[in-house]
């Protein structure tokens, strides 16, 4: 691997930049791996990584059906932060966001993790008790999350309206200093680039299209549009295709698949410092270093497969970021595009074992994965490696549905989060 | 937006319907004697299908009656829209979508 730095620039600025390699290769197909991540986004990859650097599992490959990082990882809104409500759910984000800290050192690639504050919105008595349960929550489990009032919202990000005269006024914030964004390709890139250097396979433009298995039921190789590839070990990190591939071993899970959208504007000179988000009137912005406004809809009320979206959805959206930062209302919006998230009951992630021996499914992240693409993939790793789930991840099975074990953040948040 | 053709007042925007889900799951008729895995089959599993799918679909701002629907997930086309009670109509899930 091609080493960044300050150094490695210089020499390379002398060469005219003539000298730069691929950052992975263009690996095709091996006949037998010691395991298969089916998913080449940032959750895949990242566990692909994990499972080479802390595992020592170096046989093996990642396959993805179309280019790597260009599903739900090259489309969402970036937004990192962990102050979930359940204390499950807090350990799981809070590791993500401590493996964040550091990522772009681990990885040495830059992911332009930016901890710029992310800010969530109340505008009625409910939203205040709950957002107020959730920063005492937070606190307890030790992610740092406070209180703020309309005025010191306001003090915090200059462009939000906290006039009483719009239909759902500010009336308070909840902020989490730490959390923040960071450049989406770069986390696909930047694992895959690691994961390359440390022996991974990285296998684009190869769709899974059937799981075999032997006489006792066990995973025993991959059918795909480039060749069976023979594994024992099946890692399915798919986002909204997930049901699909389970399918092909027969294995039904609590998901639907919706498409979830978001737009940018047209690039303007910095004017927002920190992640907005309100809930209730389902709106969030921030600014990319670009300068567009990258601004998240929600989804669709109905499943599908298009990675296309509704326009009155985000027609609702932008006409809540219009009342909450009237200064953008003359923008122009750039692009809208939609992504297939798979959302599960209670709104909670799975990353588990499955009554198939030696396949692996990390799913279920909904609206809100990219956020725990480290933590997520490091403990999918440990849970594939070891075949026994990592502490953080062991409430987050399939099973919890059966045994009424729900992390229920659905219900916690009240909307889609 | 969608166009969907209620069976009862015809075709009308998608803003005037709430989605219901997939289509087709009968509760458990004796709750009693029903495991905890056929219930979180009721509950929780899903179809989730890419293709052809069948889901009701509620009137809400307009008769305010349940029907159910045949649609294709990759494309959004409705194949069918028929009421509730009965039974999909005859050879609509192997019509393709154009």
């Amino acid at each position: 691997m091609q080493k960044f730095s300050a150094w490695s620039l210089l020499k390379e600025a002398f060469g005219s930049h003539l000298g730069w390699k691929s950052q992975w290769r263009r690996a095709a197909p091996k006949a037998e791996y010691d395991a298969v991540i089916v998913g080449g986004g940032g959750h895949g990859l990242g566990a692909a990584y994990y499972l080479a650097a802390e595992h020592g599992l170096t046989n093996i490959a990642v396959v993805e059906k179309g280019w790597i990082g260009g599903g739900n990882t090259g489309r969402n809104t970036t937004i990192i932060r962990s102050n979930y409500l359940f204390d499950e759910s807090a350990a799981l984000y809070d590791h993500s966001l401590k493996l964040w800290e550091d990522l772009s050192q681990v990885l040495n690639y830059n992911t332009m993790f930016s901890p710029r504050g992310v800010m969530m919105l109340a505008h009625t008595v409910h939203d205040i008790q709950v957002i107020k349960r959730h920063v005492h929550a937070n606190r307890g489990n030790g992610v740092d999350n406070a209180w703020l009032t309309p005025e010191e919202a306001k003090a915090f990000c200059p462009i939000l309206n906290i006039e009483k005269n719009i239909r759902y006024p500010v009336l308070g914030a909840a902020l989490q200093r730490r959390g923040g964004t960071a450049r989406h390709d770069t986390v696909a890139w930047g694992y895959a680039r690691a994961a390359d250097a440390l022996g991974v396979d990285i296998i684009e433009n190869c769709e899974v299209t059937g799981i075999r298995r032997d006489a006792s039921g066990a995973v025993e190789g991959l059918d795909t549009t480039r060749g069976v590839i023979r594994t024992r070990k099946v890692g399915v990190s798919a986002a909204g295709h997930t049901s699909v591939v389970l399918g092909f071993a027969g294995v039904k899970l609590p998901l639907e698949s919706f498409p979830l959208q978001a737009l940018v504007s047209e690039p303007v000179k910095p004017l927002m410092p920190c992640v907005v988000m309100s809930n209730t009137i389902h709106a969030y912005m921030s600014q990319s270093d670009k300068g567009e406004l990258v601004i998240g809809a929600g989804t669709d009320a109905y499943n599908s497969y298009t990675q296309r979206g509704a326009l009155h959805i985000n027609t609702h959206t932008l006409e809540a970021i219009c009342e909450l930062f009237p200064m953008v209302r003359r923008l122009k919006m750039l692009r809208n595009w939609g992504g297939i998230v798979d959302v599960t009951p209670d709104r909670s992630p799975i990353i588990a074992k499955t009554p198939v021996k030696g396949l692996y499914v990390n799913c279920g992240w909904g609206t809100g994965g990219f956020k725990a693409t480290p933590g997520s993939a490091h403990v999918f790793a440990h849970t594939i490696a070891r075949d026994e789930p990592h502490p953080i991840n062991a409430p987050f099975t399939i099973e919890r549905f059966r045994d009424g074990q729900l992390i229920d953040e659905a219900a916690a948040a009240a909307v889609a989060h | 937006m969608l166009i969907i053709d209620c069976p009862y007042c015809g075709p009308r925007p998608e803003l005037e319907f709430a989605h219901g889900g997939q289509a087709h799951i009968a509760r458990p008729a004796d709750p009693s004697q029903t495991t905890d895995d056929e219930w979180t089959e009721y509950l929780y599993l899903r179809v989730n299908t890419k293709g052809v799918y069948a889901e009701r679909w509620r009137h809400a701002r307009g008769c305010g009656r349940f029907f159910n629907a045949l649609r294709d997930t990759t494309t959004d086309q409705f194949l069918a829209t028929y009421r509730s009670g009965e039974k999909p109509p005859v050879g609509s899930a192997a019509r393709s979508a154009p």
